[in-house]
């Protein structure tokens, strides 16, 4: 820390005006974060919205267009390569050589961190037990389930100690199970004082992980706060429920417009319906009960709820999480995850 | 614009670590990396087979199905011929490895994690070229073996034979180099195996690899003798037979020199702009 004299207080990531376009495409249009050390924050946007290009600038992969950026006070362009003693980085795929065990991929990384063998060696087999993945050491990672090859490339990110850790969506593509147990390794590593930033597109993963949470969309943050301060954005509860015929979605839209000055929204493919209700809570949700039932309009599911940051959102954006995925992701996406956060808690539970 | 960041280091130098034991950091970062890969390669069966198997069969086809109907004026007959050929394809074949495997460390993300952390930037690429150099002299000296067995000879003494080898050898890695720049720069393994067959089989089927330039058609003939695979094979054949060697090793070199000037920057920048 003696480095630091004087200025111990200075955040661990420091981003201000960070502008970058591919050709014309603007994936970051300035923006501004500020991480203190040893605290979480989750960066949540869907995907697009240039979270991915923020972390790459933040790890010297690619060069800012405009702005700055400092990681335990080095610039990521000027003095690239101290922020690269400082970081680790584990990226949206398993990037770990699946020729290798699981042993032999740590070991290489610490020799290239510059550790003596002896160290590379007693690194790796901390870390193999820390993610519990001593008993499969010594068997090539393509023989690793998807949970556990991740957690070798996240163990492979730590060989170096950092002092900062990036992480890009570290759940994408896991099962249930294997996204708890991702969760509760990364609650440890901030447990013992590591500064995380984390993006993700399940807002699940930022409410239960991050300190803090911004919301990026179009190169944009959109807004910064706690997870409870961005709930508060949606102005209290919820009231949900499905119209299982999706042609009167319309008229259960119109029926409840009238109990909130929220505008309701409803996603037409999945037939899921919500309207923030303030701090009315049961008083909206008979009202709500009475409209539909007016309108003679069949639902399934009515239910009164705190705001998930799925509302707040939706709240702030206009539109679903998930909405601008590009081609391969359905819309539809959206009530599968919705259905993979239920079957979690029953696992959890 | 994008230049300037790359040359880091210099304004925290207090923070840096000296010249000396930063080129240390790049040699044992080279070593590093060339181990990985070779464990790779030896754990993989598709590569051996690749890089030995398909090799041998080249030389067993050429050797007793097509040779016969080919007529050449070599010091013991087409086999004498065939063998340096076969030797200059196959080792650029094997830079296929070189191009593949990059691709797939760019699309996993395993470049990313390697360019991310504070290890030599020029390690992965020199690894790479230092172990597929070593993969491409094992898989030439195989085929020198089995070119013996099926009566392959080499007609001038050791020290030729030796530079033969080295010259074979010192092609296969211009031929890496390109093919570097094709994986980095193309980035997906399928693409770049399909890029690589459009360039490589003509390149080196086009040439004086398998059958002499004077059998094809004239317009052939005007590609196929200008082109380095032929200099390089000619130039083989003459230290491996005998024959004038001068004309086509000048030609030879200054091929394999513009190759490495032009294509290892390429690389280069291909990997550190890879994303």
């Amino acid at each position: 820390m003696s480095q630091f004299n004087g200025v111990g207080e200075q955040p661990a990531i420091l981003v201000e005006g960070l502008t970058k376009s591919f050709g014309e495409v603007h994936a970051l249009r300035g923006i501004d974060l500020s991480v203190p050390r040893g605290t979480v924050l989750g960066v949540l946007g869907p995907n697009g919205a240039g979270k991915t290009t923020a972390v790459r600038i933040l790890t010297t992969l690619l060069l800012p267009d405009g702005g700055r950026a400092l990681v335990e006070g080095y610039d990521v362009v000027r003095e690239a390569a101290a922020v690269r003693r400082s970081i680790g980085l584990a990226g949206q795929s398993a990037a770990i050589q699946e020729e290798l065990t699981g042993r032999e991929n740590l070991e290489i990384i610490g020799r290239l961190y510059h550790l003596s063998w002896p160290r590379a060696r007693s690194r790796a087999t901390e870390l193999l037990e820390q993610f519990g993945l001593s008993d499969a050491a010594d068997r090539t990672a393509k023989n690793y389930s998807g949970g556990m090859q991740r957690r070798l490339d996240l163990a492979a990110s730590l060989v170096g100690q950092p002092k900062v850790l990036f992480l890009d969506e570290p759940t994408t593509g896991l099962d249930p199970r294997s996204r708890l147990g991702m969760w509760d390794i990364i609650r440890s590593l901030a447990a013992d004082g590591t500064t995380l930033l984390l993006t993700t597109q399940y807002l699940d993963e930022a409410d239960e992980l991050a300190d803090e949470i911004v919301v990026i969309d179009h190169g944009l943050v959109i807004a910064a706060g706690t997870s409870e301060e961005l709930k508060g954005r949606v102005g209290g509860d919820v009231v949900e429920f499905i119209v299982p015929d999706r042609s009167r979605i319309g008229n259960a839209v119109a029926a409840i417009a009238k109990i909130n000055e929220g505008e309701p929204h409803a996603d037409p493919e999945t037939g899921v319906v919500t309207v923030g209700v303030g701090g009315r809570g049961s008083e909206a949700l008979i009202e709500a009960v009475r409209s539909l039932d007016a309108a003679g309009v069949e639902t399934r599911g009515l239910t009164l709820r705190r705001p998930s940051l799925d509302d707040v959102f939706l709240a702030l954006t206009g539109h679903a999480a998930e909405d601008d995925a590009p081609g391969g992701r359905q819309r539809g996406s959206r009530g599968r995850r919705r259905g993979d956060s239920k079957e979690m808690e029953r696992t959890a539970s | 614009m994008t230049a300037v960041a790359e040359t880091v280091g210099a304004p925290g130098a207090h923070h840096e670590p000296g010249l000396r034991v930063r080129f240390g950091w790049a040699v044992t970062d080279t070593l590093t990396i060339t181990r990985r890969n070779l464990l790779v390669w030896m754990r993989v069966p598709a590569y051996l087979v690749f890089t030995v198997i398909q090799p041998v069969m080249f030389v067993l086809l050429f050797r007793y199905v097509f040779g016969g109907a080919i007529p050449v004026h070599t010091v013991g007959g087409y086999v004498n011929f065939l063998i340096p050929g076969i030797i200059a394809q196959t080792a650029a074949f094997a830079t296929f490895g070189t191009a593949i495997a990059l691709a797939q460390e760019l699309k996993k993300g395993v470049i990313d994690r390697l360019r991310s952390m504070p290890m030599a930037r020029s390690a992965v690429l020199a690894g790479r070229l230092v172990a597929d150099t070593g993969r491409m002299l094992v898989t030439i000296l195989i085929i020198v073996g089995v070119g013996y067995a099926v009566g392959f000879r080499f007609e001038q003494g050791f020290v030729p034979a030796v530079a033969m080898i080295v010259l074979a050898t010192v092609f296969g890695v211009a031929i890496c180099c390109i093919s570097a720049y094709t994986g980095l720069a193309i980035g997906d393994e399928e693409s770049v195996q399909a890029f690589g067959l459009i360039w490589l089989f003509p390149l080196t089927f086009l040439s004086s690899a398998f059958v002499p330039i004077s059998t094809m058609p004239g317009w052939l003939q005007a590609f196929a003798n200008n082109q380095p695979v032929t200099y390089v094979v000619d130039t083989m054949r003459a230290l491996a037979l005998g024959g004038p060697v001068e004309a086509s090793l000048w030609k030879s070199l200054a091929w394999l020199v513009g190759i490495f000037v032009v294509f290892l920057p390429l690389a280069v920048r291909a990997y550190r702009r890879a994303s």
